[in-house]
This record gives C-alpha cells, sequence and structure tokens, in this order.
C-alpha cells in the first residue's frame, strides 16, 4: 500500500483582497501625513503648548478602541449566534476584532498615562474614563482567555460570541458606574455635549485625519488578525489530516508485516 | 418555567444543603476575607470604619466566585450536564433555579457578613432599607451574571481560572454602586445611596432577561 505524506502539502493561502493592500497604502500616507501636520504644521496649544499634540493620536486610538472594534465584534458575534447567518466568518471576525481592540484599548491606556503626567501630575488616576478603559481592556483579556481554551470549533465560536455579547452589554453599565464614580476627565475633545466646536483650523483638520488614519490601521490589522485565524484553522486541520494519514500508515504497515485480518480489522482508534 | 426553576432550585439547594459546602467553605471564606482586608488596612478603627463597605462587597464578590464555582460543580459530573439538557427542562427554568438556589444562598452570607461588619469594624447601618434594598438587587445582578458565566465556562478543564478572570471585571458595577450605597446607609445619607440604585436596577434586570435567553444557546455549548 503505498503511503500518503501529507506534511509537504503547503496550506492554501486564503483570502487576500486587492483592497487590502489600498487599505494598508492608504494607512501608511494618512499616518505619514498626521504626523507631519502633528508636529511641523499644527501650531501648540495655547495652554497646553507641545502636549497638545498627542490628541492627535488619543482620541482617535480610544474611538477605534471603543466604538470600531466594540462594533465588529458585538455584530460579529450577533450573526454567528444567528442561526440563519451561522458561519465561522462571523466568529473569526469577532475574535479579530477583540484582539485588535485590546491592543487599541492598551495603547488608549498608554496614551492617556503619557499625557496625564504632565497635565494631571500623576501616570494614573481613578477618572472614570481611565477605570472604564482599564476595566474594558479586563474584560477583553478575559475573552481572549476563553478563546484560547482548546475545544471544538462550533463550541468554541457559541462561547466566545456569548462571551462578547455578554461584555458589549456590560460595557454601557460600568461606562456610567464609573462616570458617576468618578470624573475628572474633560468632555468630548471635538465636540462638546452641545455639538459647539472645539477645535478648529489646522489642528480640526489633523485631529480628523488621524481618525480617518487609525480607522485604516483598525481595519488593515483586523483583516490581517482575520486572515491568520484562517492560516491557523487550516494548519490546525492539516495537522489532523497529517496526525490521521501517519495512523493508518501505521496501520497498512502493520497489515502487511503481519499479515493477519485481525491486525488490520478491528483498530479504529484513530483519533489519536 | 417558573415550575422548572423551583424544581431545579431545589435540587442545588438539596445538594447544599446535604454536601455543606456552603456553610464549611463559602462562608468561613468570607469571613477570612473580611478579616485579611481589616490586616491590610490597619488596627485604625476610623479607617476600618470608613473602609467597611468596600471590604463588605468585595469579600461578598469573592465568594459570589466560589458560590459559583460550586453551582458549576456539581454538574461537572459524567454526563450531569447531558441529563439535565434532556431530561425536557426549559432553558430559561434551568438558569432561574440556578440563578435562585445561588441568590438565596448569597443572602443568607450577607446576613453573616453584615454581622461580620457591625461586629468587626464597629459600624452602624442607619438607612436600613437602603442597605437591604442594595443587597437585593446586587443579590440578582450577581447570581444571574455568575450563573451565565459559570455555564459559559463549564466543561472546561481551566474553569477554575478562567471563571474569575472573566466574572469579575463584569461585576465591577455592582461593587461601586454596592460599596456606595452602603457607605450612604452608614452616613445616614440615603439621598445619595438611591442615585445608585440606578446601576444596580439595570445591572439585575439586564442579566436576568440576558440569561432567560442566551443560557439555551450556552448550554449547548457547554
Amino acid at each position: 500500500m503505498s503511503t500518503v505524506n501529507t506534511s509537504e502539502r503547503p496550506v492554501r493561502t486564503p483570502w487576500r483582497p486587492r483592497w487590502l493592500v489600498v487599505v494598508g497604502v492608504g494607512a501608511v500616507v494618512t499616518t505619514a501625513l498626521t504626523v507631519w501636520l502633528g508636529l511641523w504644521v499644527t501650531p501648540p496649544d495655547e495652554v497646553q503648548g507641545n502636549l497638545a499634540r498627542l490628541l492627535y493620536i488619543h482620541p482617535a486610538v480610544a474611538t477605534v478602541a471603543l466604538y470600531w472594534a466594540g462594533g465588529v465584534a458585538l455584530l460579529g458575534s450577533l450573526l454567528y449566534l444567528w442561526p440563519r447567518t451561522r458561519a465561522f466568518f462571523w466568529d473569526r471576525l469577532a475574535a479579530s476584532a477583540v484582539e485588535v481592540g485590546a491592543v487599541f484599548s492598551a495603547l488608549t491606556l498608554v496614551t492617556g498615562s503619557l499625557w496625564g503626567r504632565p497635565v494631571w501630575g500623576v501616570w494614573w488616576t481613578w477618572d472614570a474614563r481611565l477605570t472604564s478603559t482599564a476595566l474594558l481592556l479586563l474584560l477583553e483579556l478575559g475573552y481572549l482567555a476563553l478563546r484560547r481554551v482548546p475545544a471544538d470549533a462550533h463550541i468554541r465560536a457559541k462561547r466566545c460570541a456569548v462571551a462578547a455579547i455578554l461584555i458589549a452589554i456590560d460595557v454601557p453599565i460600568v461606562h456610567f458606574s464609573v462616570d458617576w464614580w468618578n470624573t475628572l476627565h474633560q468632555n468630548g475633545t471635538i465636540l462638546d455635549p452641545g455639538f459647539n466646536l472645539h477645535v478648529h483650523g489646522s489642528m480640526l483638520w489633523t485631529m480628523l485625519l488621524s481618525f480617518v488614519a487609525f480607522t485604516l490601521i483598525f481595519v488593515w490589522l483586523l483583516a490581517m488578525r482575520y486572515r491568520i485565524e484562517v492560516l491557523q484553522d487550516a494548519v490546525g486541520d492539516q495537522e489532523l489530516e497529517v496526525s490521521l494519514s501517519e495512523r493508518w500508515n501505521e496501520d497498512a504497515e502493520l497489515v502487511g508485516v503481519g499479515g493477519g485480518p485481525g491486525a488490520s480489522g478491528g483498530d479504529d482508534g484513530r483519533g489519536s | 418555567m417558573l415550575h422548572d426553576a423551583v424544581l431545579v432550585a431545589g435540587k442545588d439547594l438539596r445538594i447544599e444543603a446535604r454536601s455543606r459546602v456552603a456553610l464549611w467553605q463559602v462562608v468561613p471564606f468570607a469571613v477570612l476575607v473580611l478579616v485579611l482586608l481589616a490586616f491590610a488596612i490597619g488596627p485604625d478603627q476610623a479607617a476600618l470604619r470608613h473602609a467597611a463597605p468596600g471590604i463588605f462587597w468585595v469579600a461578598l464578590l469573592f465568594s459570589t466566585v466560589l458560590a459559583i464555582q460550586r453551582s458549576v460543580a456539581v454538574e461537572s459530573g459524567e454526563g450531569t450536564r447531558d441529563g439535565l439538557r434532556l431530561s425536557g427542562i426549559d432553558p430559561a427554568g434551568i438558569f432561574l433555579g440556578k440563578a435562585a438556589a445561588i441568590g438565596l444562598q448569597l443572602l443568607a452570607l450577607q446576613l453573616i457578613l453584615w454581622a461580620g461588619v457591625t461586629f468587626l469594624f464597629d459600624v452602624r447601618v442607619h438607612v436600613i432599607w437602603l442597605a437591604v434594598v442594595a443587597c437585593l438587587l446586587a443579590t440578582v445582578g450577581l447570581a444571574c451574571a455568575g450563573v451565565l458565566y459559570g455555564a459559559l465556562s463549564a466543561g472546561l478543564r481551566v474553569r477554575d481560572t478562567l471563571l474569575p478572570l472573566l466574572v469579575l471585571p463584569v461585576l465591577a458595577p455592582v461593587l461601586l454602586a454596592g460599596s456606595k450605597v452602603w457607605q450612604a446607609a452608614l452616613d445616614n445619607n440615603a439621598s445619595s445611596g438611591t442615585q445608585w440604585l440606578k446601576i444596580l436596577v439595570p445591572f439585575a434586570v439586564v442579566y436576568l432577561v440576558v440569561g432567560i435567553v442566551l443560557y439555551g444557546p450556552l448550554q449547548e455549548a457547554a
């Protein structure tokens, strides 16, 4: 009997659309423009001086972490749980969004802390938004820990979808509770509660460009993380196939050496 | 659904009454947390009085994790979850029953913790109705969220380490709101305490409703 060696078979390259290259190039260009405008073109702030330049990064990163990543994770999880739209695409998309969202949440805390040290005088304060962002990061880390527990793909997907929905439900409650608990953080950076503009001129355009840049970075990272999820699953399947074929080959060799039907017939324990 | 819930709650409570794990492990653990946190703060009576609401709620939260783990563990035996699923009981009934069983244990635990903080930290709750309402609302929220996250981690070999990581950040609003309500109840300031009930009410309602809806899919994934 001929042996089958699947270990040499390359993993099929999945899903790599052209628009992703356009998004990547767009992210690089808009980021470079934001850096140029933010560091050289825009003037220092009247009160905060050069510290205000960090606001070309921090609000955009926070928006991506909270709204873009959270929105995609919730949408993907709901669509996976809905029987009519159930597909691994949504599960992978939600998981990718949470992972990228965790990175952006951590970046939000780091950039906020860098700004807080000179302005507030401390690296960390129990401000409402800092605390709620830290809790969001912990919730995301919990999701990622759950994601890494080995399980059947469908079971894992269902568990993670429920976990993501529960997190999404908890986020507004956490937000309001810490908001009431202690509030030091200022209101909206660009718009106040009456939707009046706070930022003007080149500073406003740079800030808006930073939102575009970080949104494009988020889309690119999300797509790349999704691609890695597909590849990981493909490698997992391939490893299983290799293990199975190796076991079948062992059985076949035993049949060849031992020759008895008893050596080949009864061993169905292929799952090892 | 309610009949099923009563059956499931009766089953869980009977198991607890016979095994006495809650009595001999969860209650001593809660008292231990009270004592340890008092050690961390120091013997300053004023500081302890000030920290008493927070200590009460931290002890309750940690003990809730133990109670959830226990609730999951009673169904971790070979085929027990499948048996429960195949019994034809409405998943929402199972959810409500398990939440009711945990809730009743938590209520008993809160009475002991209340006595504990009164005795150890020499505090007196002036607005008793406010503290009681906070405890009742928090119990519903903690029990419902606990059963959901317990089901999420059920059947996993790493559930004992994973569950606290998943559930404690989720329960943080209860800790914040509960501590503030208790502080108001101790300070005889009912008006500032009632504002915090606005966090405990939606927390309890949301997790009750979400649990009824999502427990079925979660059971399938366990």
